[in-house]
């Protein structure tokens, strides 16, 4: 069975994943509402911003992290000093560096979920009484959810083997940031480590293969539950 | 003030660029049925959108009851969702994720403050949905989803309802299916609606009151007999061959050992293949041109079951060979397609006492259809 120190790994991976992509969803939502369906002074911008990370070195988007996040840094100092939030070295750093390293993976794919939405059914809505935000809610949401599915799950994969943003921001510490791709790394820079390293690889392996199995069979459901997929 | 026996209830006039295409329409019709009808391509889908708020022309005003939905110099736009105005697309628009019944209640649900005309029960049975509730849009065949949709704009309690060539997407067949469900709703309801379809059977069978449409500018307004019956707008109303008198008839009896039913236009009987309506119905004809013939005296001994005695009122000379003669034959006007040869050989000429005679099996059952109440 496993070890302590492979539990710890998994345990901080799927904690800094699961936190990284509930806590993004929202955001990426609207963020892909606003640039799927309006157009605005700064769209071109808004939408080459949201997609830096995705073209960045990670350890680079892990210095900016540094910069803007850490103790010292406009934000980081804002949320130690009033909320009393400490993101540098913690696992809630580690979670923020997933989250940002995979938000353009989610924008992507709940956008291109938004733009395969028929406006003529947001215009059939609108024709029956539903206000713009019921018509979001009632219509174009529930049509979006395989994209918002689907990006939910790049997030997560993503996530879970984020490695660069993450050492560069919150470092490398046994028990609190060390998720499963640092573990593994630090296992290959171990002497004698290659048991250890082989061991973690085929966790990761594993948690891929459940993931994709489950993403699948949910993607399914989903598509019956708003009337694309086969009919019972 | 003169108490008007139809007030205006549609007032419509919109100025809008849209690329090369400029539209620039007004019109003003009573309630029942307004056609706008014209050639694929003239405006009429953009008139629509812009009277349900779905397009914001550049400039005009949209009135509906007296209520200014939009108005261009007074900066008043209402929003779709807030306009009441139901709207039956083309392609359906069903929403893939609801069932027929969640989407039948779309509109019911959010149609508070409007007095409700449309309960869920009569509906469904009006248009025959009941075996559809628990389905899904996408197991439903064309002909389904229109009904759905008709259902469900119309339980949406709107002030005014446009179906947007409703039929367009369907074949022959399936046009024959819901064009009966049209009818019966137009005759069930009082809601006033607006037609748009450049298919000249479907307005006359529907329409109280015709738009005509032609490159983004309106041709003329009128009843739709009168705006069918013109010469001056053949070009706009149909080719040569397919130029009609639309007349409305009463069914005096049935005779249904030769399986016929004997109308009543103004004093004189036409018999038309049987149809099936209580005596006292009002029917609508569509007699074709080309199927009316002209004699001097009453034919009795000729197989024709249509014999109307009226006066020439008016001889319009055609390209080639033929002339179309317009006789007043008491209360409804015939428009005979003759040759120019006859009309020199009979020596016609208007005010001239002639007869009018139409085959009985020129008035199938697809020209003949029960004429709009009012």
């Amino acid at each position: 069975m496993l070890t302590p120190v492979e539990i710890e790994a998994l345990r901080l991976s799927l904690y800094v994943a699961t936190i990284a992509t509930i806590a993004s969803l929202p955001f990426a939502i609207a963020l892909a509402y606003a640039l799927a369906r309006r157009r605005f002074p700064g769209h071109a911008l808004l939408n080459a911003f949201v997609h830096m990370p995705l073209v960045l070195p990670p350890v680079v988007v892990g210095y900016f992290l540094l910069l803007m996040f850490g103790a010292r840094g406009p934000i980081g100092h804002w949320l130690d000093a009033t909320l009393g939030i400490r993101l540098i070295f913690t696992l809630k750093g580690a979670a923020l560096a997933s989250a940002v390293m995979s938000f353009p993976l989610m924008v992507r794919a709940i956008r291109l979920a938004i733009e395969a939405v028929d406006p003529g059914l947001e215009e059939a809505a609108q024709t029956l009484g539903a206000r713009p935000v019921d018509t979001f809610r009632s219509v174009t949401l529930p049509l979006m959810l395989p994209g918002i599915l689907s990006g939910a799950v790049v997030a997560f994969a993503a996530g879970l083997g984020e490695f660069g943003a993450t050492i560069t921001f919150v470092s490398n510490i046994e028990g609190e940031t060390r998720t499963l791709p640092l573990a593994i790394f630090t296992a290959t820079q171990t002497p004698g480590g290659e048991a250890v390293a082989g061991r973690l690889v085929a966790i990761a392996f594993g948690l891929a293969i459940a993931m994709l199995l489950a993403s699948e069979a949910l993607a399914r459901r989903v598509e019956r539950v708003i009337g694309r997929g086969p009919e019972r | 003030m003169r108490a008007d026996a139809s007030p205006t209830r549609i007032d419509v006039a919109l100025r809008r660029q849209l690329g090369a295409f400029r539209l620039d329409v007004a019109f003003a019709v009573p309630g029942g049925v307004t056609a706008l009808f014209g050639p694929s391509g003239a405006g009429k889908t953009s008139i629509a959108h812009a009277i349900a708020g779905i397009l914001a022309p550049s400039s005009g005003h949209v009135r509906i009851d007296g209520v200014t939905m939009f108005d261009g110099a007074r900066g008043i736009d209402v929003p779709a969702h807030a306009r009441g105005i139901g709207y039956v697309f083309q392609d359906a628009r069903l929403f893939p994720h609801l069932t027929v019944e969640r989407n039948l209640r779309f509109g019911l649900e959010r149609s508070r403050g409007r007095p409700h005309y449309a309960a869920f029960a009569p509906v469904v049975e009006l248009l025959a949905l009941g075996p559809l509730l628990a389905r899904r849009p996408r197991a439903l065949s064309g002909g389904e989803r229109q009904r759905v949709a008709l259902g469900r704009a119309l339980l949406g309690q709107p002030r005014l309802l446009i179906l947007d060539e409703p039929l367009a997407s369907l074949d022959e067949g399936r046009k024959g299916e819901i064009l009966p469900y049209l009818t019966s709703l137009r005759d069930a309801y009082a809601v006033p609606m607006v037609y748009v379809s450049h298919t000249i059977d479907e307005v006359v069978r529907l329409a109280t009151h015709v738009v005509l449409v032609a490159e983004g500018r309106v041709v003329a307004t009128g009843p739709v007999h009168e705006i069918f019956s013109r010469a001056d707008l053949r070009a706009h109303t149909g080719r040569r061959f397919e130029a009609s008198s639309i007349v409305d008839a009463t069914v005096v009896a049935h005779r249904p050992e030769w399986m016929l039913t004997e109308v009543a236009l103004g004093d004189a009987t036409l018999t038309v293949p049987a149809f099936e309506a209580a005596p006292g119905t009002r029917l609508r004809l569509r007699i074709r041109a080309r199927e009316v013939a002209l004699a001097h005296s009453e034919p009795v001994d000729s197989s024709i079951g249509g014999r109307l005695s009226g006066r020439i009122a008016e001889i319009v000379l055609r390209d080639g060979p033929y002339a179309e003669v317009l006789v007043d034959v008491g209360g409804a006007s015939v428009w005979a397609l003759v040759t120019r040869y006859s009309v020199d050989r009979m020596a016609l000429a208007v005010g001239m006492p002639i007869w009018c005679l139409v085959k009985t099996v020129a008035l199938d059952n697809r020209l003949v259809s029960p004429a709009p109440p009012g």
